[in-house]
């Protein structure tokens, strides 16, 4: 596994082996050890063409917990300008020794292009492009399910998986559509049709219009953000509309199960698709997310660069 | 002019003869002229030269793209002797002055061809006709109108168009693409586009505006012409029309009958085009509604861009493929290897028929008599497409790395040897 | 291949290190058992399960997982990371006694010894190894040694401990005889 540019990139061993790293790393982190050698003299630079604190944050503080220097790069790349400032901008990177560039940008795809076309010679992971994948978000989404509802341990079988939201425009659904899949759990995306990607009947997926017929089945309910500009493109008529149908109000969440729980990527619209009440239930496992995804990105920067490249595995004639 | 004598070419049934040029023209063997210069044409194909109904020359405004003449070595390169220039030039094609220095240009460089098409609309505005009649009486002698690259979306505006071009026996090509439908489209709307994040393009956006212009072609009883087809959807509709009586002609890209979506897979913008490379089963319905004549024609859609423009992330990039170059190896591929069409089939489908649509004289036939715009072809090798080595001056070819089936050995323009491929 | 060392022999040297840890102590009251994985966590299990039953009280034994620490990381594909368990939470003030199964170049304790330093500040700091092969590349000395057993660089020697493999017994690969 050189680069993590989508959850396809993963075997099922090879994500299991991501998040047991960090349940390891989240219990020494829990602990006394803050901060670990490993990545000493790695240069990890974030690549941030999309505003994106939270996620920036966290990508810089897993690679400082390793030891990496780590260099904020914020440019903004608006959809009309050409791609001349992806490649100018990697091109800068390379020249300044960055062994992983973690990237988000507009374009889906933006991840792909700046690891095949061989601008850059590091490590490149997906820190969301566009509306294709944001595999690190899905990979903490998994821990967060797998530490409630498996022991922290094995793969997912047997939980279902309620997604609900704008999953058409979605990378975090895309993501964990594809991961939740891998590991064996059951998925459910709940929408109006409008939201629902045409062609999504290769996922192996259940498509329902009714988050209230599925409420009661979820192992966990995984709201998304709905992007209020949505409007103007016709997808839903209004923000009443969109909540009244599809939002977690708390009388929702009193039919879940009991072990069920809430989960949602951030950041959130209280109040359209997820109530305040709801957000801040115990059933409500969004805070911990955040703090899983530091573990998560620790994990999949360790697995990338502290080992050797495979190049340099190839050069000295082992097989990795 | 020179005088030729090809010797031991095959015709497109395979009969082995030899063909005498004389004053621009195949001739009798009695009418040669002494010291005729003898090519020795054992193993090749002789073919019409072929013809192309839709290409993108970007002169004038986008010449670090393509030009007149470099957009001429191109088709020469590839056997066409006539080739049709789109109007989305800047400025653009919608007035005679504009059309006419296209034609010119063509006429100076003297190495094929070049019919310009005339806007339909001002500035392809999609709002007001342009002077479709002052493009037609120009020197240009424009016949085939076009707002490719937009949809002429407005019904009325097309019922109109459709109507005018009856003064002079014109013809209205559509480029079939419902705006309101494809906003910010990257790629065909399906799985593929589902699972990569881009923008889908459905098939409806095409059938539908196919269907609208079919009828109204009907209502008006017009010409009217279907461009790059590429939907199974379109070539039944197309299909229907044909039967109906409605004077629909259509044409389909040598890419669209190869190529797939799932090729957007890489996220490599070379596959990005508009229309989009759509499924297999679009291919195939593509292929069938050739052999059968639904579709009645090839033409390139030749879309050259300069690196920049595809050198980025996907939904940054330009759209379009060159094509000139490769149309006819590819068709081969696609058709005759396939066995879904004879060589001879599909020589009319690339040479005759694209000359008849454009009323297009001297092109299309090697008969005695008819003027020597002709191909030389090599059926029995092959030809590697390396994208440094095109005559075009964009290089964005998907089929780069590709060995081909049919190599083009020489190409001659009202009997002037206008191309000689060197041995690479 | 040959065997060195043979189930009762292994026993025996780690009852005698077993004992050996209580004497230089003076008892378990301040021990801290940290075996490193894989072996090396199985062992220390075994120390402790010992000393025990000598003193009539239970001592549990932790591992410390040394991966993070390594020196050798950039040379190899990326290790999976070894539970990490210290008992009673915390090494402050303990006199901890690492515990690996063969002692070689001394690396693997230099990341031990890295390891223990973020995790707290223990009284002391000895080590227990089963085997002492020689070949020390750092200035690093065990304290308790099961067997020392001259070897060639290019000799291997293995542990093999009955909780993973078929039986207990410490072999030696590519000695000419």
């Amino acid at each position: 596994m050189k680069h993590l540019l989508s959850i396809s990139d993963l075997s099922k061993h090879q994500a299991i082996e991501i998040l047991d790293t960090a349940v390891e790393l989240a219990r020494l982190s829990e602990g006394s050890v803050k901060k670990f050698p490993t990545l000493r003299g790695r240069t990890v630079v974030n690549l941030f063409f999309e505003d994106s604190t939270r996620t920036r944050i966290s990508f810089e503080a897993a690679a400082k917990r390793l030891s990496a220097d780590v260099i904020n790069f914020a440019a903004k790349g608006s959809s009309v300008s050409k791609g001349e400032s992806l490649k100018d901008t990697a091109l800068t990177l390379q020249a300044m020794g960055a062994d992983a560039v973690v990237i988000r940008h507009s374009a889906s795809g933006a991840a792909h292009q700046l690891a095949k076309q061989e601008w850059m010679k590091g490590v490149v992971i997906n820190a969301g492009d566009g509306t294709h994948e944001h595999p690190t978000q899905a990979l903490l989404d998994a821990f967060t399910i797998r530490r409630h509802l498996s022991g922290d341990q094995g793969d997912l079988s047997g939980i279902k998986v309620g997604i609900i939201g704008d999953i058409l425009h979605s990378r975090v659904a895309r993501s964990n559509v594809l991961l939740l899949k891998k590991l064996g759990a059951e998925v459910v995306l709940i929408a109006p049709p409008t939201l629902i990607p045409v062609g999504v009947s290769n996922w192996q997926v259940e498509v329902s219009y009714s988050l209230d017929d599925q409420i009661r089945s979820l192992d966990v309910v995984m709201a998304l953000r709905v992007q209020k500009e949505r409007m103007s493109d016709l997808y839903f008529p209004t923000e009443r509309e969109y909540a009244r149908g599809y939002g977690l109000t708390s009388e929702r969440m009193n039919q879940m199960k009991t072990k069920a729980i809430v989960m949602h990527p951030g950041p959130m619209n209280r109040g359209l698709e997820i109530s305040a009440e709801s957000a801040d239930s115990n059933r409500s496992v969004i805070v911990e997310q955040v703090a899983n995804g530091v573990s998560v990105r620790m994990a999949v920067l360790y697995l990338l660069l502290a080992g050797a490249t495979f190049k340099e595995l190839a050069n000295s004639g082992e097989s990795s | 002019m020179n005088s030729y004598r090809i010797k031991g070419a095959k015709d497109s049934n395979g009969k082995v003869s030899d063909f005498f040029l004389s004053n621009g023209k195949f001739v009798n063997e009695n009418e040669l002229a002494k010291g005729a210069e003898v090519i020795d044409a054992d193993g090749l194909t002789l073919l019409p030269g072929f013809v192309d109904l839709h290409a993108h020359l970007r002169e004038p405004g986008r010449e670090d793209a393509e030009t007149v003449l470099s957009g001429s070595l191109a088709a020469a390169a590839g056997g066409f002797t006539a080739i049709s220039a789109m109007p989305n030039t800047l400025p653009v094609a919608d007035t005679a002055g504009v059309v006419e220095q296209v034609y010119r240009l063509g006429k100076h460089h003297g190495i094929c061809d070049v019919f310009p098409i005339g806007a339909v609309t001002v500035g392809q505005g999609g709002e007001k006709l342009a002077e479709l009649s002052a493009m037609n009486q120009s020197e240009a002698g424009v016949r085939i109108f076009s707002d490719d690259g937009y949809c002429v979306f407005d019904a009325l505006v097309m019922r109109r168009a459709l109507e005018y071009v009856k003064t002079f026996d014109g013809i209205i090509a559509q480029h079939a693409q419902d705006p309101r439908l494809t906003q910010d489209a990257q790629m065909n709307e399906g799985e593929i586009s589902a699972r990569l994040g881009l923008k889908g393009w459905p098939a409806v956006a095409e059938e539908a505006i196919i269907a609208r212009d079919v009828l109204l072609a009907e209502h008006v009883d017009s010409r009217l012409h279907i461009c790059h087809v590429t939907t199974a959807g379109g070539v039944e509709i197309i299909r229907t029309a044909k039967k109906r009586g409605i004077k629909v002609s259509a044409e389909v890209t040598p890419h669209h009958l190869l190529l797939t979506d799932d090729l957007a897979e890489s996220y490599d913008p070379v596959y990005k085009v508009n229309p989009p490379l759509r499924t297999k089963d679009d291919v195939q319905a593509l292929r069938e509604g050739l052999a059968d004549g639904t579709i009645d024609v090839i033409a390139t859609d030749h879309a050259p861009h300069p690196h920049e423009s595809k050198d980025c992330e996907w939904s940054a990039a330009a759209f379009g493929m060159v094509g000139l170059e490769t149309a006819f190896s590819i068709a081969y591929l696609a058709m005759v290897e396939t066995k879904l069409l004879t060589l001879s089939q599909l020589v009319d489908r690339i040479s005759k028929i694209p000359a008849q649509i454009g009323r297009y004289e001297g092109h299309g036939s090697i008969a005695i008599g008819s003027i020597a715009n002709f191909t030389l072809v090599d059926l029995e090798s092959k030809w590697k497409v390396q994208r440094q080595n095109l005559a075009s001056k964009s290089k964005n070819t998907p089929f780069d790395g590709m060995a081909l089936p049919g190599v083009v050995k020489k190409t001659f323009h009202n009997g002037a040897l206008v191309y000689e491929r060197n041995s690479k | 291949m040959s065997v060195i060392l043979n189930s009762g022999e292994i026993s025996r040297a780690l009852r005698r290190i077993a004992h050996e840890i209580l004497e230089k102590n003076h008892g378990l009251e301040n021990l801290l058992l940290l075996g490193i994985p894989t072996r090396g966590a199985y062992l220390g299990r075994r120390i402790a399960s010992a000393i025990s039953e000598i003193e009539n009280s239970e001592l549990e034994s932790g591992t410390l997982d040394i991966t993070m620490y390594r020196d050798d990381l950039r040379l190899k594909a990326p290790r999976t990371l070894l539970p990490t368990n210290i008992p009673g939470g915390s090494i402050d003030g303990k006199d901890v006694v690492l515990i690996d199964d063969v002692f070689y170049s001394g690396r693997t304790i230099r990341a031990a010894l890295d390891a223990l330093n973020e995790l707290g500040r223990p009284k002391s700091v000895q080590l227990a190894v089963l085997i002492d092969r020689g070949h020390r590349e750092l200035p690093i000395r065990a304290d308790f040694v099961g067997k020392n057993i001259p070897t060639a660089k290019d000799e291997s020697v293995r542990v093999h401990l009955s909780e993973i493999d078929p039986a207990d017994e410490v072999i030696i690969e590519g000695r000419t005889e």
